[in-house]
């Protein structure tokens, strides 16, 4: 049952693509249904897999590996390099069921969402396809249960991103873009890449689960898993935009907004995190590792932060919060207590639901307005009220006002940070009440400045059509419910639960899949150390909000029509441009590899190649001075014989030196 | 039987090129396309009987008795994939050529392929040193033809520079064959197969002639003014199966026959093989021409192969084998597209091409494919070639290797960077000037479908060609200290 369930969950977005791509563009209805209909299914996969995963009770085996294998997984051997069959490997457990539909579920708004975006534009079929492919690969990642389908879904989403980014030939910057976010990505990759190797040359195997024992049982020296932890790390921060490879997602927002919706805030840019999740245990095996993820996600989580604070474009402003968030869910992933994966993921589901609210929003705003900037917006309240209130929402949640969705697990990381020892749960706690107030008071000023004062723009505003609306209106659901999951836990058999919990660890020896269980028991209890709001931090979060928020709407108050960041002063541009880390990157990487490039190719032109035309033109040369003296010769005579003379001397030479 | 097959296989290109001098002009390309097409179901014919282990099919007899040289032929695993690569990447030259007026007689062209073809079968059929290098030699002529007669403006140059150079690297083979021969007192290769024989020198010497063809940096340079010049069909021919003369080569006749050598040797093979990633890579990042930078790239991609067959292990050899087919399969591919693109646009230069997505999105999405196919992408038929000779380096250990897996990943992604510049010149870039002067033709859709399919299905399913050469590689590798 789970398999065809699973299977259902692959299978349809594939139909979908293969439909997408051989369709000639003028068959939008046909796409457009097959498109929304197959994610739909998928999304039903993806719902049976999880009720299926979270409540069927099931008999373990003696050998719990089997059973794990033979109950979630399936897998199918697609080439034998002799030391290694690579084997392709999906498998559902509870964390991958719920990613799965949290990615069905954006993925199936954005399809609908896009039939009324995209309305005007002659490729719509591709786009439509590409995002079909796009969803096939995240699902792939998420049921990866090997590392080799896991690098598979990883790159093609990758390809995937490039290709939406792409896609509006009117936007100028947009190919520039796209090109950025796939080399800046694929940086990072090539530390994922060789990460991956040498794991799977360590334990023998690409199998997630035989890796991870691998590492349990000592088959890699402390340093080599340092290395692999700190490769792994890059190839996460390029996915999940982390310092100092995030350059590249406040210019993919040159892509569609639906696609900014689902790849650049909701799903994607979450698969670094996931991967953190996965192969906790190697990274928990390191301290350096561990002290390098949290001062990546705290300075990302700044960083995002202020630059939100000072960017005019809606979307960039989006996008850098996007990288703030992300910020936390990676930052408390360096904690080794057992609830900071719980509390990582249950910041992204909440995360996910809320920023692709805010930018499917955004689109509508901007498919109002017909402007990106804050700067042509203002009084949207009266114009667009269905919008307004939805955006309102949303940015309640995004700042952490209770009850919406963010304060939980924003609540949930700062107390997995409160908790944690050392010197990383202190980077992460400061980091978190750092960022807080800031949040809130760019959140503030993206509300006031678009929906208050007077409109500065010059189309006339209206609420979006339908078809945009409906899915708007549907993600305003987990934007203010998802503190449910905290209040109202799933209600399942614990005791089955907790063995089926055993046998994963079990197997991995880590408690690497620990986030399997509180994610849906998040109640405080003895076995599950508080994830849920202590009054005390809860009340001093609130607090800053409230101070971050007035302070934004003191500085807005003077001169409404006025952009608040102005009281920045001087450090207002540092902000916009994000610290200028920009031109840092292309005067360090970029422009180094173009001269390295131009002289390779200078040099492979006129030195390897030039001392190859030297050798023949003095050849040339000395047979023509031999053919004078050897008048009685035919030249090609003379040449011949020389050739041979010398093939021979070669010969006896080697013939002596091999004897 | 097994006589039968082999000889249909290696006999049937050499009759199809008598009969192209035969046919009517206006009718050549069919009875091309025709007869290349039942050349690639003799080379499937090969397919039955084929076992895990030693040869599917032999023929053995005396040659030239005085110098004990046997006409010894054979297939297997190692060579099958190879020689189905060339009567397919045949058959999509055939079909280029339909409806395409080309510089002088299209039989005599024809006529050539064929005889390329039949020289090309031979070598990854010959079981026999003197065999081997017999057909090594007999690839030289027909190529020097093809670009010398229907190649681009600086044909002539191209051409003298690939026969001299690519001579020189079989003056060095037959010296290396003939070493090794009176060394072992054999020419069988089947039988020189595990070592015992020869020495580093004779290998070092073999590694050279082999490095030249493949071609292996510094010794690359007859490469891009080859395939510059070379006609469409030439340049798919060069880049898909005469490059692979030189891998196959080095995994047949150096590795096979003398592996402790090899051993001895892996390391600067490894080191030149990195540097040939890393600087072909930067080379094309700073190419200005379409069909030279896709030249170039070939560079960086059998720096691939070659560290593959370096690092030595299963992996590594399956690597290289599988990385063999995928270029093939992909280069070829995207010579054809760029011969498209070239005669469509009246131009092969960076700066005056773009905006193909807008003006011919077809042909676009396919250039997009074979582009992202080329860089490696997971999934597509060049990853499996390129993560798995890192992976067989990571293998090997230690502080050089380890290094030398880095700069393979980092040469991996300047590869990504050429590519994505490329497409953005070509595809994305709005179009100011150029317009597409004709759609798709039969010929052309016949001769790029096959090769997509390749693409894709070695993508998904690269043990099509694994599970055939996993027992001869095996063998090869286990006799590597």
């Amino acid at each position: 049952m789970i398999a065809r369930a699973s299977l259902l969950l692959l299978a349809a977005p594939l139909i979908a693509v293969l439909v997408g791509f051989l369709a000639p563009y003028r068959a939008r209805r046909l796409v457009a249904i097959t498109s929304i209909a197959a994610t739909a299914l998928s999304a039903l996969g993806a719902g049976v897999s999880l009720w299926l995963v979270g409540t069927h009770p099931f008999v373990l085996s003696d050998d719990p590996k089997i059973e794990l294998d033979t109950a979630f997984g399936t897998s199918v051997m697609i080439a034998d390099f002799g030391d290694f069959a690579v084997t392709l490997i999906g498998r559902i457990d509870l964390v991958s069921a719920v990613l799965a539909l949290m990615v069905t579920l954006v993925a199936l708004a954005v399809q609908i969402y896009s039939v009324g975006y995209l309305r005007e534009d002659q490729r719509y079929v591709p786009y439509a396809a590409q995002v079909s492919l796009f969803t096939l690969a995240m699902l792939t990642v998420v049921v990866a249960g090997d590392l080799l389908t896991l690098v598979i879904g990883w790159e093609a989403m990758g390809i995937c991103s490039y290709l939406l980014i792409g896609h509006d030939k009117n936007v100028a910057e947009a190919p520039k873009a796209a090109v950025k976010a796939f080399l800046v990505t694929r940086v990072g990759d090539i530390g994922f890449l060789l990460g991956i190797i040498i794991l799977a040359v360590g334990a023998g195997s690409f199998d997630i689960t035989t890796v991870l024992s691998a590492v349990r049982d000592g088959a890699f020296s402390a340093t080599t898993l340092t290395c692999v932890g700190l490769l792994l790390l890059a190839g996460i921060a390029g996915k999940s935009a982390q310092f100092p490879l995030h350059t590249w997602l406040p210019d993919a927002m040159a892509g569609p907004t639906p696609i900014s919706a689902l790849i650049h805030a909701a799903t994607m840019v979450a698969a670094g995190v996931y991967a953190l999740a996965r192969l906790r245990p190697v990274f928990l095996a390191s301290e350096t590792v561990l002290l390098t993820i949290a001062i990546i996600g705290a300075i990302t989580v700044v960083l995002g932060a202020l630059a939100a604070l000072a960017a005019d474009d809606i979307k960039r402003v989006l996008a850098f919060s996007t990288m703030s968030q992300l910020g936390y869910m990676v930052a408390v992933m360096s904690l080794s207590s057992d609830t900071a994966s719980a509390a990582a993921l249950f910041h992204l589901l909440s995360h996910a639901g809320f920023k692709a609210l805010l930018f499917l929003c955004a689109g509508a705003l901007i498919h109002a307005v017909g402007s990106n900037l804050a700067s042509e917006m203002g009084g949207l309240r009266k114009t667009m009220p269905l919008t307004f209130g939805a955006t309102t929402l949303g940015l309640a949640a995004l700042a952490g006002v209770p009850p919406f969705a963010g304060f939980w697990s924003k609540e949930a990381i700062v107390q997995a940070a409160e908790h944690a020892p050392g010197a990383a749960g202190a980077i992460v706690t400061a980091a978190t009440w750092l960022a807080i107030p800031i949040t809130a008071a760019y959140v503030m000023r993206l509300w006031l400045r678009v929906f208050f004062g007077k409109y500065r723009g010059r189309a006339r505003p209206h609420d979006p059509p339908p078809s945009m609306l409906g899915p708007i209106i549907a993600l305003t659901l987990p934007t203010v419910g998802a503190g449910l999951l905290v209040l109202w836990p799933l209600v399942i058999d614990r005791s089955t639960f907790s063995a089926r919990v055993n046998a994963f660890d079990d197997i991995t020896g880590l408690h690497g899949y620990d986030a399997t269980y509180p994610l849906f028991t998040l109640m405080p209890s003895a076995e599950n150390p508080s994830l849920s709001p202590h009054i005390t931090t809860a009340t001093i979060s609130t607090i800053l909000v409230l101070i971050g928020a007035a302070l934004a709407w003191w500085a807005w108050r003077a001169d409404r029509a006025a952009d608040p960041a102005q009281r920045l002063g001087a450090l207002r541009p540092v902000f916009a441009q994000a610290f200028y880390l920009d031109e840092l990157q292309d005067a360090l990487v970029t422009r180094p590899v173009q001269r390295l490039a131009r002289a390779a190719r200078f040099g492979d032109e006129r030195i390897v190649d030039g001392a190859v035309r030297a050798v023949g033109g003095g050849t040339v040369t000395l047979g023509q001075r031999l053919a004078q003296r050897h008048i009685g010769l035919e030249r090609y005579l003379t040449l011949t014989a020389t050739g041979a003379v010398l093939l021979a001397v070669i010969a006896v030479v080697v013939w002596e030196v091999t004897r | 039987m097994s006589a039968l097959l082999l000889s249909a296989a290696l006999g049937l290109p050499i009759l199809a090129a008598i009969l192209m001098l035969f046919v009517p002009v206006r009718q050549a390309p069919w009875w091309g396309l025709g007869a290349a097409i039942i050349i690639l179901a003799a080379s499937c014919a090969l397919l039955a009987g084929r076992e895990h282990f030693g040869m599917w099919h032999e023929v053995n007899v005396r040659w030239v008795s005085n110098l004990g040289v046997n006409w010894h032929l054979g297939v297997d695993g190692l060579s099958w994939p190879l020689i189905g690569l060339t009567a397919l990447l045949v058959v999509g030259c055939a079909a280029y050529l339909l409806d395409r007026p080309v510089q002088r007689d299209v039989r005599q062209l024809l006529a050539l392929i064929f005889v390329l073809q039949f020289a090309l079968v031979g070598v990854f059929l010959a079981l026999d040193t003197i065999v081997f290098f017999v057909f090594f030699e007999l690839t030289l002529p027909p190529m020097y033809a093809i670009i010398a007669g229907w190649g681009g403006a600086k044909r002539t140059y191209a051409a003298r520079k690939f026969a001299l150079y690519t001579l020189v690297g079989s003056a060095l083979l037959l010296l290396g064959v003939v070493l090794l021969s009176i060394d072992a007192g054999t020419t069988n290769l089947v039988t020189l197969q595990g070592g015992g024989h020869g020495s580093l020198a004779v290998f070092a010497i073999l590694a050279v002639a082999f490095a030249v063809k493949s071609p292996l940096w510094p010794l690359h340079t007859w490469l891009p003014d080859a395939h510059t010049e070379a006609p469409t069909v030439g340049s798919v021919l060069l880049a898909g199966v005469l490059l692979k003369l030189g891998t196959y080569g080095f995994i047949r006749v150096g590795v096979g026959t003398m592996p402790d050598a090899a051993a001895d040797a892996s390391p600067v093979i490894g080191i030149f093989a990195v540097g040939a990633i890393v600087i072909g890579a930067l080379i094309c990042l700073a190419q200005t021409e379409l069909k030279r930078l896709i030249a170039y790239s070939s560079v960086g991609h059998m720096g691939f192969v070659l560290l593959g067959i370096a690092a030595g292990t299963t992996a590594g050899l399956q690597a290289a084998v599988i990385a063999n087919v995928a270029h093939g399969f992909i280069t070829g591919l995207l010579f054809v597209l760029v011969g498209i693109i070239k005669e469509r646009y009246g131009t092969g230069e960076l700066a005056q091409l773009g905006g193909i997505r807008f003006s011919a999105p077809r042909l676009a999405a396919i250039f997009g494919l074979a582009t992202i196919a080329s860089f490696g992408l997971p999934g597509l038929a060049g990853f499996w070639g390129e993560a798995f000779a890192i992976v067989a380096t990571v293998q090997r250990g230690g502080g050089l290797w380890m290094t030398l897996a880095s700069c393979a990943a980092i040469g991996a992604a300047l590869t990504v960077a050429y590519f994505l510049r490329v497409l953005r010149q070509v595809i994305a870039r709005p179009a100011d000037a150029v317009q597409p002067t004709s759609g798709w033709s039969f010929g052309e859709v016949i001769a790029v479908v096959p090769l997509v399919l390749g693409v894709l299905v070695l993508g998904l399913w690269p043990n099509g060609v694994l599970s055939l050469s996993l027992g001869p590689v095996t063998q090869i590798a286990e006799a590597l200290p």
